[in-house]
């Protein structure tokens, strides 16, 4: 009889990893967004290399004549849809933004997105509470966005939210994570999945959030704009598969001076 | 006829007609669709049977590219 060698008994996570989000597994850790891409086949072809399971969509009044839907090219790929309430500036108007997508998409889940003003984007924090407060009560899986602030992260998750999603930099603005330390204490912090969501520029700040111990990626400019989309996905999967790898690995620590890697010259 | 609001532009529609009317004339999609009369979610499975009334405000919404 052959034994299996030992490291498949003690590191069984490096095949069998998945995200779970209010209970259900997701396999990948990039969630996508389809905003800003050039047309929907490249958007198909890009969501299909990111490996993403789950892409967020928007809803918007139906505009006569317009031809093909994301919907559709979700559908064709197997990708769950996360509606989001973007485009919303109150609680009110996210509630019933929400609800339409529950009705229209056949799902609780949502990205809930309610954002202080058309400039900055960002989130605003007292409504987006109230909101996912709300949202909860009503039966709704809810996924917020949030700034980078480990307090507010905290009471979303109080408020019975599934995840926290916290910003990196503005949404589109490709800076990055302006301030991993925030980042790494709502970590420290959370009992529910931390999602980097917004300002991701390219597939190093990818990497880099999930080193920091986030959950999953959420991004979509960083793609849809990018010169290439496709390839740009590809290389988000990658990263966003390097970042999670060498945070379950265990950086080294970071030393001040030099330690050497060979043996001293007279061993 | 009646004056309604539909998608947020002045609109005239028979008499009699239904929410599940309003969304035939804008689109031949049902899944993916969702309706709201003056801010109230209608189930789909209620479009049919809930008729427009003068100056309702008729909001047809669907998935599109975004986040």
């Amino acid at each position: 009889m052959t034994t299996a060698p030992a490291h498949a008994e003690t590191a069984p996570a490096a095949d069998h990893d998945p995200l779970v989000i209010a209970g259900e597994p997701f396999g990948s850790r990039l969630i996508m967004g389809t905003g800003g891409a050039p047309s929907l086949s490249v958007l198909g072809d890009a969501l299909v290399a990111s490996g993403t399971e789950m892409t967020t969509v928007a809803m918007r009044r139906v505009a006569p004549g317009a031809d093909g839907s994301v919907w559709d090219v979700l559908e064709r790929n197997g990708i769950r849809p996360l509606p989001n309430t973007a485009g919303c500036f109150t609680a009110a108007e996210a509630l019933r933004t929400a609800r339409l997508a529950r009705e229209a998409l056949d799902t609780s889940w949502v990205k809930l997105e309610v954002v202080a003003d058309e400039r900055t984007l960002l989130p605003d924090p007292v409504e987006t509470l109230d909101a996912a407060e709300q949202l909860v009560d009503d039966g709704f899986t809810v996924l917020p966005y949030t700034n980078d602030d480990p307090i507010l992260a905290r009471r979303l998750e109080q408020a019975g939210c599934a995840a926290v999603m916290p910003l990196g930099a503005p949404i589109g603005s490709g800076l990055g994570i302006r301030n991993p330390h925030a980042i790494e204490l709502i970590v420290a912090d959370a009992g529910v999945p931390v999602i980097l969501d917004a300002g991701i520029g390219t597939a190093s700040e990818a990497a880099l959030a999930m080193e920091l111990g986030c959950d999953a990626v959420l991004l979509a400019t960083a793609v849809t704009r990018a010169k290439d989309p496709v390839r740009m996905a590809g290389a988000m999967r990658a990263a966003v598969a390097a970042g999670r790898s060498a945070r379950l690995a265990g950086r080294i620590p970071v030393r001040r001076y030099a330690h050497a890697s060979s043996p001293a010259a007279d061993q | 006829m009646l004056n309604v609001i539909v998608n947020g532009e002045n609109r005239e529609i028979a008499p009699g007609s239904t929410v599940a009317d309003v969304v035939r004339s804008l689109t031949e999609a049902t899944r993916g669709v969702a309706v709201a009369v003056n801010d109230e979610v209608v189930p789909r499975t209620g479009w049919s049977g809930r008729h427009v009334t003068d100056h309702d405000r008729v909001d047809v919404l669907t998935a599109v590219q975004g986040g």
